[in-house]
């Protein structure tokens, strides 16, 4: 798609804020933001630190609700929904990345992704999950036995496994050096060009936004510049 | 394709419950302590109290006693006649001194006749060996199985039997039990003593005419219709007795036998109740702190598993099932061990419950109603950490725990004057932050050092209370219970006998004392106002004097009759002229053994309208010259029971101590399996939560035994703080189940010795020192890379 065609929007947001409150300290980490994402889209989301992007994201992903505005995906009010319905929208179309991998210590790599595809609607085999993200021989070992850029591949494989309709990356490339990092990055594309995922990237690194369809820049809580590329780089190229 | 697949929520549950497993297991053990004693207590009360009833619907056991001077038989159709009695059962009893040979201490003897008939139509007998006496023959007896079972009697034996001053040689044919007497004990003594008194049962024809009862009857024994109230039959039974010389009819809930039995079952409800209840709480925090502090570790996880779509029900439910599997591991070998030590104490018990056989019975419904309760209780014990994690937002979850707000504390600006290193001042800092956290450990510390206590406490108050009546308040050798009174300068007779160095005469007369619609059925003794042997005490062990009018009780009595000094009092006594007075409660005393009523001597003479006579000789012995007075005493007459001070001390230790003392001991080793199930975990979880610390400052470069000074020091802390709060949770408990616990036979004092308070420590202190030590060890053997990569 490449951005090319008139796709339709999947998540649309208006005016959308979120203040923290802690104690006498009012914290607004975001600050009116008015977005739409298209299905199959890939998304750089690029800021400084605090700008709020990972607010923005846990609430697309319905793991935090907004303070105001409105959000939805598709026919989903994100706004409105209860736990129950967040809790239903997240397993059956969210798949997260997140910046610490966040495995489960005590399971295997397999079992980490078998977690999900346990509950999912539709999910591929976790060994051919696995196998995407190039780990099919490392698939028996605990998080403690996989280094920081194979723990972090488990965890994207642990997310395309469900087969999610967006994907949702918090610095998914924070801790790793630039070839690992592409290595993550070519896994990431390449499910979403499979797969038609809408894909959100959140990152520090603008080398990154290279291989996006568009560029989403947060400062202060806010969308301070947006822009598409022409055309989409193959992570493998990348480097930094 | 495997039979079954375990989820990977499943797999993550089994690794980590394997990983955890040594406080896994402590938590269980906790939990199996509750259940043991609870099953333990349970099944020794329904299988005795099956045992009982069964016993008494079979082998007929009354429903009314009375004991007359000598009734006619023919008195027995007007008894008959009474509305509402259905069977009776009128018999010749009897007292005697026996010889058994080889055994030189004095025998006494209860003797009951049997109908020519051979089984009488109440109190039927059990047949353990042989037959019953034939009818025709005066030389046959059977004797109770406590008795031939304490001097290996077999059928074909001969005893020597001094009836009424008369020699009679018995053989032995039967070995029987019998309902009446499941509980043997002598007549004036407290306790069993199988070896110096029996009871023998006799045809009729051959006790009557020595006892000069042929024709009559001085016992009498009856069943009564479920329709009728007893307290009816009772009167009816007394009018008609009292020419007679009845001494009051009484019901089953006045046997002697009966009441001890009851006594005991009620203590076993209680038993029952107080220590699970201790356990199951002590277990309910544990897990309370355990899971709370599992769940905590893994805010993480519980984030990632619900942003990829786990519902807050099953999140909670992953980790229900880790409080359920250690509920459930608790539960079984609560169970298992439950059973098994049930049995074996209720075969214990069967050493002093003469039964014909012990019915081992525990319902399925309690079973069910325990394995109900206890994961109810372990599940509500990590409630409140499994709804924190089921209800923990998903986004909240992302970052650390809480806010770490580390600051000076106050308890650091006031212990400013030490210098610290800087791991005491981590170890300051931690427990003042975490102040809510650190009172827990300190209350777990503390009730750890209580259930040692608790369990242990009754060892030495159960001595002391032994020691205090056989050597403070029984100065007397022997006690002699005359089957009639004799005068008082019979006494000075027996004082120069050969080895008697001092005697002592005392009136014990039956009677019933009535406040309102309370009643007590008792013995009243007349005790001479110089008594220099057999004291009565206060709480304080002081001695009490004899008033010269009124009574003095015992306070367990007087509570019962909900009396104090100043009180008046109706006795009826119901022997001789069987006067009816009003007497002031003039104080109370606190035997820990018995209860029982005094007054003076010379006062219970005048009411008793008789010269001075005594029924009871209490004498000390010249020492060494113990047999010649016993010699002396077989050929007696009139002598119904000899009460020896070391026998007694012996079989008490013998019989009601060691199942007593194995109760105790039991819950003592699961007080110290709770109490290291409580320190090993608070030490495992600070090095859980701290690993990352100290992994950071070995990096640093501190010593394997500095980071450890962290932990121990810590730990050190929660023992200096925990254990005295311990003893005083200890003491507070000891009083509620002393205070429960109280039956007539004996009410064990309220005694912490400070062996009790340093063995409770002890047990902590040790437990933790193996806890730590394990701690260290760990220490010692951490990954330092492993705790760094992995995210706080
Ligand atoms: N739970 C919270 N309570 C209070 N303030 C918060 C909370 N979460 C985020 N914030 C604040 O909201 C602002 C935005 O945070 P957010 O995590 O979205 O930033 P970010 O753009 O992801 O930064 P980074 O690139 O460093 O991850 C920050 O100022 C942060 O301090
Ligand atoms: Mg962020």
């Amino acid at each position: 798609m490449n951005g090319l065609s008139p796709a339709l929007p999947v998540f649309q947001t208006r005016d959308l804020t979120k203040t923290y409150r802690q104690g006498e300290v009012e914290v607004q980490a975001l600050r009116g933001i008015g977005l739409e994402l298209f299905t199959g889209e890939l998304v750089v989301m690029l800021g400084a630190s605090g700008s709020g992007k990972s607010t923005l994201l846990n609430i697309l992903g319905g793991l935090d609700v907004p303070t105001s505005g409105e959000v939805n995906y598709q026919d989903i009010d994100l706004t409105r929904a209860n736990d129950r319905e967040l809790t239903r929208y997240r397993r059956d179309y969210v798949g997260f990345v997140f910046q610490f991998y966040n495995l489960i210590p005590s399971l295997t790599a397999r079992e980490n992704v078998m977690a999900v595809t346990e509950i999912a609607r539709s999910p591929m085999d976790p060994e051919a999950a696995l196998a995407l993200v190039g780990l099919a021989n490392r698939m028996d070992h605990f998080p403690a036995q996989l280094s920081g850029g194979e723990q972090q591949r488990v965890a994207i494989a642990r997310a395309i496994a469900k087969r999610p309709k967006v994907l949702l990356c918090d610095e998914p490339t924070g801790a790793l050096d630039s070839a690992t990092g592409v290595l993550v990055l070519a896994a990431l594309d390449k499910a979403n060009r499979e797969t038609g995922t809408t894909t959100v990237i959140i990152t520090h690194n603008a080398s990154i936004a290279q291989m996006a369809d568009r560029v989403i820049t947060l400062s202060d809580g806010k969308i301070s510049k947006e822009y598409h590329n022409p055309t989409r780089q193959d992570p493998r190229t990348l480097s930094w | 394709m495997p039979f079954f697949r375990a989820s990977a929520l499943q797999t993550k549950l089994r690794r980590e419950l394997w990983q955890m497993r040594g406080q896994m297991l402590a938590i269980a053990l906790v939990i199996a302590g509750g259940v043991a004693v609870f099953l333990l207590s349970l099944v020794n009360y329904s299988s005795l109290t099956a045992t009982r009833n069964q016993y008494y619907q079979d082998y007929q056991f009354a429903e009314v006693f009375v004991t007359i001077k000598r009734a006619p038989r023919h008195a027995l159709q007007q008894v008959a006649a009474i509305p509402g009695v259905t069977r009776q059962s009128g018999r010749v009893e009897g007292a005697a001194t026996l010889e058994v040979p080889g055994f030189s201490d004095p025998v006494s003897a209860r003797l009951v006749s049997l109908p020519a008939t051979g089984q009488p139509a109440l109190n039927r007998l059990y047949l353990r060996y042989g037959r019953l006496p034939a009818a025709s023959r005066s030389d046959e007896a059977a004797v109770i199985g406590s008795f031939a079972d304490a001097h290996d009697l077999m059928l074909g034996d001969r005893l020597d039997a001094i009836i009424n001053g008369r020699r009679q040689s018995l053989t032995v044919v039967g070995i029987v039990e019998s309902p009446e007497f499941i509980y043997v004990i002598p007549p004036g003594g407290m306790l069993p003593d199988f070896k110096r008194y029996g009871v023998l049962w006799m045809a009729q024809d051959a006790l009557a005419p020595a006892m000069d009862m042929v024709g009559a009857f001085n016992s009498l024994v009856l069943q009564v219709d479920s329709s009728v109230p007893i307290p009816a039959v009772i009167d009816q039974l007394d009018r008609l007795l009292a020419p007679y010389g009845g001494t009051g009819a009484y019901a089953r809930a006045d046997q002697f036998s009966h009441r001890f039995l009851n006594d005991e079952l009620n203590q076993l409800k209680t038993m029952a109740t107080i220590f699970p209840t201790i356990f199951m709480g002590v277990a309910m925090f544990l897990l309370n702190v355990v899971v709370g502090r599992l769940i905590s570790t893994q805010r993480d996880i519980v984030a990632v598993l619900k942003a990829f779509g786990y519902s807050n029900r099953q999140i909670g439910w992953h980790y229900s099932q880790l409080v359920l599997v250690i509920a459930i591991t608790g539960l079984l070998i609560g169970t298992a061990a439950g059973l098994w030590l049930g049995r074996a104490l209720g075969e214990l018990y069967m050493d002093y419950y003469r039964f014909p056989g012990l019915l081992f019975r525990v319902s399925p419904w309690w079973l069910l109603l325990l394995a109900v309760l206890t994961l109810m209780v372990a599940w509500l014990g990590g409630w409140r950490a499994i709804r924190q994690a089921a209800a923990l937002p998903p986004a909240e979850a992302m970052r650390p725990e809480g806010p770490a707000r580390y600051r000076v504390t106050v308890t650091e600006r006031l212990l400013s004057w030490i210098r610290f290193t800087q791991p005491s001042r981590m170890i300051v800092r931690q427990l003042a932050r975490r102040l809510g956290r650190t009172v827990l450990s300190v209350t777990g510390v503390a009730m750890a050092t209580a259930v040692v206590m608790v369990g242990n406490f009754q060892l030495s108050s159960v001595s002391l209370m032994v020691h205090t009546q056989f050597a403070r308040v029984q100065k007397q050798d022997l006690a002699i219970t005359l089957t009639d009174p004799v005068s008082q300068a019979a006494l000075f007779g027996m004082a120069r006998q050969p080895g008697v160095r001092y005697t002592e005469g005392r009136r014990v007369v039956v009677a019933e004392l009535v406040n309102g619609h309370r009643k007590w059925r008792t013995a009243l003794t007349g005790i001479p106002s110089d008594a220099k042997l057999q004291f009565v005490v206060d709480e304080h062990l002081n001695d009490v004097p004899i008033p010269p009018a009124g009574l003095l009780l015992t306070d367990f009595l007087a509570a019962r009759l909900a009396v104090s000094p100043g009180d008046h009092l109706q006795v009826r006594v119901l022997e001789g002229p069987r006067p009816r007075l009003s007497l002031p409660v003039a104080g109370v005393t606190s035997e820990f053994l018995g209860v029982s009523a005094y007054m003076d001597l010379a006062a219970m003479n005048r009411v008793m309208r008789e010269g001075p006579v005594v029924n009871q000789v209490l004498m000390n012995l010249t020492p060494g010259q113990a047999d010649t007075v016993y010699q002396d005493l077989r050929d007696a007459p009139r002598v119904m029971a000899i009460n020896i001070r070391q026998a007694m001390l012996d079989s008490f230790y013998d019989t009601l101590a060691k199942t007593f003392l194995t109760y105790t001991f039991i819950i003592s080793l699961l007080g110290g399996i709770i109490a290291f199930g409580v320190i090993y975990n608070t030490v495992r979880i600070s090095l859980a939560e701290r690993g990352r610390d100290l992994a950071s400052l070995r990096v640093l470069g501190y010593s394997h035994n500095e980071v450890s000074h962290i932990i121990l020091g810590e730990l050190a802390i929660l023992l200096v703080l925990g254990v005295p709060l311990g003893w005083f949770f200890g003491q507070a408990i000891a009083s509620l189940i002393v205070t429960a616990m109280q039956t007539e036979l004996y009410r064990v004092p309220l005694i912490m010795t400070d062996k009790t308070l340093a063995l409770a420590a002890n047990v902590v202190i040790i437990s933790a020192l193996v806890s730590g030590f394990i701690t260290w060890w760990r220490l010692r053997n951490l990954d330092l890379v492993a705790v760094l990569k992995t995210r706080e």
